[in-house]
């Protein structure tokens, strides 16, 4: 299926182009192009403060592009609320998890869940979801705040899965996490895409993520620095030394 | 201890239901005793007993629980429901208060429109609209002003937030004080308000100034619509967005949730609240007054909802009641019974904001979550402490 650029041959879903976005005066990302096919896994990668979750933000429509515009399967929705944004089928699981912790783990599947009403659906989506994730079936009453952190960061995912997206958006899954759970969250990726959902995941442990990516952009300091098929990046010495920490 | 955990909150829909049931009915007989007691038992009993009652637990102040009751659950829905903090609520009081004063009396009295309402007799000048409409007509007015209020200030973050609701609890019942001349009109007679209002009336009865066992049913039955409606309210769709912008708005508006939308309908839920006990209590005082509108209120109405357990509907409850009957009677008479044994002169009642203050940062130091916590807060706020001590 794949090309020599490393990249399927479907249709693009994603379309970022030429986008610039500023926290008043500070430009935090100037001037990216992505894009995103169906099917694919596609990774952000750099470091600190090179833009990737204010990418993430953007596309989300947390954040608004200053210039440039954002297309989600032939409509642009750069400047459409967070909320509509959802309802089209971009679904994130933020930076930090973010759970609702007062809330049971069932009540934040539920949560991910708001926009539909399809109640059959939803409970078959939910056991999809505790099938990938059997920890969280474990937990399903207990509050989610009083899990470990590695547990939460299932549940981030496993609600984002809720809102059936044909997008999904990862920010950095593996953080703060025990390299034991990291290698799981990371497989468990593959698993969701090869049950037909595509990804966009941002990640500063760079190199795991280009062993399960198709497609791979760099961003240093808010400007895109390469772009490539994953396994290539991942291979060249060279590139792995200057910007991805190896 | 994880046991302990899931005991707490496994099958939570099962447990809630049984306890709100417990609750519920321990409401319902407290109000019907109380009711009973005052319209059959307490007229035959001799005089140092009823003196005793009058003292310590007059139908007034039952009254004005239950409308601070109805009011302190309006704010818990913005408060604790919703987690914004607003430290401006009195102005819905005033609002629907002014609603009840327009409306029932003889104030417009170059008008005279009588629509199911209950005029003094031989006084038929003025606007008399029926009690039940009013309280719909001031509940509607007063979300409207939720809205009015809360659209341009609901996209500020917490702090900034408050601090805004506390300008407009300043600037509304200003405005009160001061509209006695609003280009020509009277609209509020200043300082020395409306009065009197009109009896409240039902199928045929009118209950007026004398008839407080039957306004404390009336009272109480609003109350306990509150109550329902604020359970009905937090298990539904919406009450489950409210709860998600207070744990992490970020990440309830990434599930979907219109953040707008859904924090101005808990202002306007909230406002219609205020509204209704503003017409409640209009009725009960038999008048409207400027003066009663102030910043205390607001934070009395706060306290109810933080000391009895922010979104807790029964902590709040008991909070309302219990700080409502300090305010309005407990501290009277406790310093009447202290200044009597010791001979002293000491006006308790003017202590209330150090007792108030006191309270609010004794339950902040040693019991965050209220007397009667929400469930949800109980199991995070004593995670790693003391999970025996929760049940």
């Amino acid at each position: 299926m794949t090309t020599d650029t490393g990249r399927l041959s479907t249709p693009v879903m994603l379309d970022v182009n030429n986008i610039s976005v500023a926290y008043g005066a500070i430009t935090a990302v100037k001037g990216l192009t992505l894009n995103v096919r169906e099917g694919e896994i596609v990774t952000l990668i750099g470091s600190n403060g090179a833009g990737k979750s204010t990418t993430l933000r953007t596309i989300s429509g947390l954040l608004k592009p200053k210039s440039g515009e954002i297309s989600f399967k032939g409509e642009i929705i750069s400047g459409t609320p967070g909320h509509e944004i959802v309802a089209k089928g971009i679904c994130q699981s933020p930076e930090g998890r973010r759970i609702f912790s007062r809330m049971t783990v069932e009540e934040n599947l539920e949560m991910g869940a708001f926009l539909r009403n399809d109640h059959a659906e939803i409970k078959a989506d939910m056991d999809r979801v505790l099938e990938l994730f059997p920890r969280l079936q474990e937990r399903i009453h207990q509050k989610a705040g009083t899990m470990s952190g590695g547990e939460q960061q299932m549940l981030a995912v496993g609600r984002a899965l809720m809102g059936q997206p044909k997008l999904l958006i990862l920010d950095e899954p593996s953080m703060g996490l025990a390299p034991v759970l990291v290698d799981l969250i990371f497989e468990t990726i593959e698993k969701i895409r090869s049950q037909g959902t595509t990804i966009l995941l941002v990640e500063q442990n760079a190199l795991a993520a280009l062993r399960i990516a198709d497609y791979a952009y760099v961003l240093e300091s808010g400007n895109l620095k390469l772009e490539g098929p994953a396994k290539e990046l991942a291979n060249d010495q060279a590139i792995v030394n200057a910007y991805l920490g190896g | 201890m994880s046991d302990v955990i899931l005991e707490d909150s496994g099958v939570p829909v099962h447990l809630a239901a049984t306890n709100n049931r417990k609750w519920a009915i321990g409401f319902t007989l407290s109000v019907i005793i109380i009711f009973a007691f005052y319209q059959y038992v307490y007229t035959s009993l001799p005089g140092e007993v009823q003196n005793f009652f009058r003292a310590w637990l007059p139908l007034t102040s039952l009254g004005e629980a239950m409308i601070f009751v109805l009011m302190a659950l309006g704010l818990n829905i913005v408060v604790g429901y919703a987690g914004l903090l607003d430290l401006g609520y009195v102005a819905f009081w005033a609002l629907g208060g002014y609603v009840a004063g327009w409306l029932m009396s003889g104030f417009f009295d170059s008008k005279t429109i009588n629509f199911g309402g209950h005029p003094p007799v031989g006084l038929p000048n003025g606007i008399h609209i029926n009690f039940w409409l009013v309280l719909i007509i001031g509940g509607m007015f007063t979300a409207v002003w939720g809205v009015i209020i809360g659209a341009p200030t609901l996209r500020l973050k917490s702090d900034y937030l408050a601090l805004v609701t506390l300008g407009f609890g300043e600037i509304i019942p200003q405005f009160f004080v001061n509209g006695e001349n609003v280009g020509g009109l009277n609209l509020t007679n200043g300082t020395q308000g409306i009065t009197p209002i009109d009896d409240i009336t039902v199928f045929g009865h009118a209950f007026g100034v004398f008839d407080l066992q039957w306004k404390f049913l009336i009272y109480s039955a609003l109350a306990g619509l509150m109550i329902i409606l604020s359970l009905r309210l937090r298990d539904g769709r919406l009450g489950r967005a409210w709860l998600a912008i207070r744990e992490d708005e970020l990440a309830a508006s990434m599930m979907g949730v219109p953040l707008m939308r859904t924090k101005l309908s808990s202002y306007a839920v909230g406002a219609t609240a205020g509204g209704v006990g503003g017409v409640a209590f209009a009725t009960l005082i038999n008048g409207v007054f400027a003066e009663r509108f102030n910043f205390a209120i607001s934070i009395i109405i706060l306290a109810m909802v933080v000391l009895g357990g922010m979104g807790n509907v029964w902590g709040v409850m008991i909070g309302a009641v219990i700080l409502s009957w300090i305010n309005s009677t407990g501290l009277v008479q406790f310093g009447n019974v202290v200044n009597g044994a010791l001979g002293t002169n000491i006006n308790f009642p003017s202590f209330n904001f150090l007792i108030f203050g006191l309270l609010l940062v004794m339950m902040m130091l040693f019991r965050r979550e209220g007397f009667i916590p929400e469930a949800r807060t109980r199991v995070i706020m004593h995670e790693t402490t003391d999970h025996q001590g929760a049940h």
